[in-house]
């Protein structure tokens, strides 16, 4: 996995499957700490992610988008993975079903942990769709 | 031979229907198994990569964890018995328990009070019938389990463990269990499922569990926001992703166990079809002998009378 290119390989796992590997130039995600943008060669790095998008630009010059959850990011020796219990690529999400939930989250109530976890998914499933398009 | 032809007929017909279901139940729990590894093998990953991440947690930091933590007198234990939602299955549900069984008694004779935690009906229904306590059960997917499921009992066992450790374990409803140990039954081969007891809690992080080749050593990561509390949202997600994989094999084995199952079922089935058929042949051969022989001492009776009135 120490190859000595400039290039950052990606996992991107939910607990059912992988959702996305390839070879990329930069990540960015969100952890608890505020947006951290992965760049080759960065530093070993163990931190939390929320809910929210995840760009990843790949050697190629595309731009994927990935809606997840609350999980994991570990970046050592040039590869990145970054874990959630659910993560979806924004081309398999739909866009209507998404605003839906949105809608029913929010009718449930914010007071409540995890109507406002629920809420916070649905926005970002709806964001990563956006950010793609 | 008691019994006419006809019934005989009825038999064979009734046990070829008979083998055409086991039949196709064989081939749907076939296909399935395949479906079931494919599962088993793309949450191999997440798995994988929680592993690592935990080690690297264990390795790096010397955070205490209450996850990690041995109490000192471990008075209660919680089992999950991971067992099917149906049957014909053949001895699939049966040898959990039993498994499951050993345990209990085992840990009733180091002290310990068990209360049992309880996925899949049959499981259920079993301790329902014998009228035992469960604390809680949870059904309905035993062949295709989702992550979300493993999720809630995770979280359920999570919070049994971590329950009210400081206060009197004599009083109050929800008493804490010391450990949590779950049964299932592990997918060896298509031949060969083994029932499979692990202690899931406190949690052994097991390091170097493959052997770290030079390239793949532990790089010396830093924690976002603080190994403390990376390590505290890690171990919880650890402790579900072994959950789901406990699910998954036990429902890989379930489907491999009902193929076994539905194949010696279809194979008894064409056995008892063939003695049927013999026996009928018998029973058909013996009414013909018999009209040949009515016929035949019928006649002669004929014979005899005219021969007399002559």
């Amino acid at each position: 996995m120490a190859e000595s290119g400039s290039t950052l390989h990606v996992e991107l796992v939910a607990a059912d499957r992988l959702v996305w590997s390839g070879e990329a130039k930069m990540v960015i995600a969100r952890t608890t700490e505020g947006d951290v943008g992965i760049l080759p060669h960065h530093a070993p790095v163990l931190s939390i992610i929320i809910e929210g998008v995840v760009d990843v630009q790949t050697a190629e010059g595309e731009t994927w988008v990935a809606a997840v959850d609350a999980g994991f990011l570990s970046v050592a020796n040039n590869r990145v993975s970054i874990l959630s219990e659910h993560a979806e690529m924004s081309h398999e999400i739909d866009l209507e079903k998404a605003r839906q939930e949105l809608e029913r989250a929010k009718q449930a109530g914010e007071n409540d942990d995890a109507a406002a976890e629920a809420v916070r998914r649905a926005e970002a499933r709806i964001r990563a769709v956006e950010r793609a398009s | 031979m008691a019994l006419s032809v006809r019934e005989y007929r009825a038999r064979i017909k009734s046990t070829e229907s008979m083998k055409k279901i086991t039949r196709a139940m064989e081939l749907i729990a076939a296909s399935r198994i395949i479906k079931a590894q494919q599962r088993a093998q793309a949450a191999a990953p997440y798995a994988r990569e929680l592993t690592r991440a935990v080690s690297a947690v264990a390795t790096y930091s010397n955070v205490d964890h209450a996850l990690t933590q041995e109490p000192e007198n471990p008075t209660r234990a919680a089992i999950l018995i991971v067992t099917s939602d149906r049957g014909l299955a053949g001895a699939y549900s049966s040898n959990v328990i039993k498994e499951a069984e050993r345990l209990v008694e085992k840990l009733k004779g180091e002290g310990k009070e068990v209360d049992l935690y309880i996925s899949g009906r049959k499981g259920e229904a079993y301790y329902k019938f014998r009228q035992r306590p469960v604390v809680q059960a949870w059904t309905g997917f035993s062949d295709q389990p989702t992550y979300d499921v493993a999720a809630d009992i995770g979280s359920t066992l999570i919070a049994a463990f971590l329950g009210d450790d400081e206060e009197a374990p004599h009083e109050g409803a929800p008493q804490g269990v010391d450990e949590v140990h779950v049964v299932y039954t592990r997918f060896r081969s298509m031949l060969s499922q083994e029932p499979t007891a692990v202690r899931l809690l406190p949690l052994e992080v097991v390091e170097g569990e493959e052997r770290p080749t030079d390239e793949d050593l532990l790089p010396l990561y830093e924690f976002e926001p603080s190994p403390a509390e990376v390590l505290d949202s890690l171990l919880p997600r650890y402790v579900q992703s072994r959950i789901f994989f406990a699910l998954l094999q036990a429902a890989a084995s379930e489907l491999a166990a009902r193929q076994k199952a539905m194949k010696s079922a279809t194979d008894n089935a064409d056995e008892l079809i063939k003695k049927y058929k013999r026996i009928a042949n018998q029973a058909r051969q013996a009414g013909i002998t018999q009209e040949i022989s009515e016929i035949v001492g019928g006649v002669n009776a004929l014979a005899d009378a005219q021969a007399g009135s002559e």
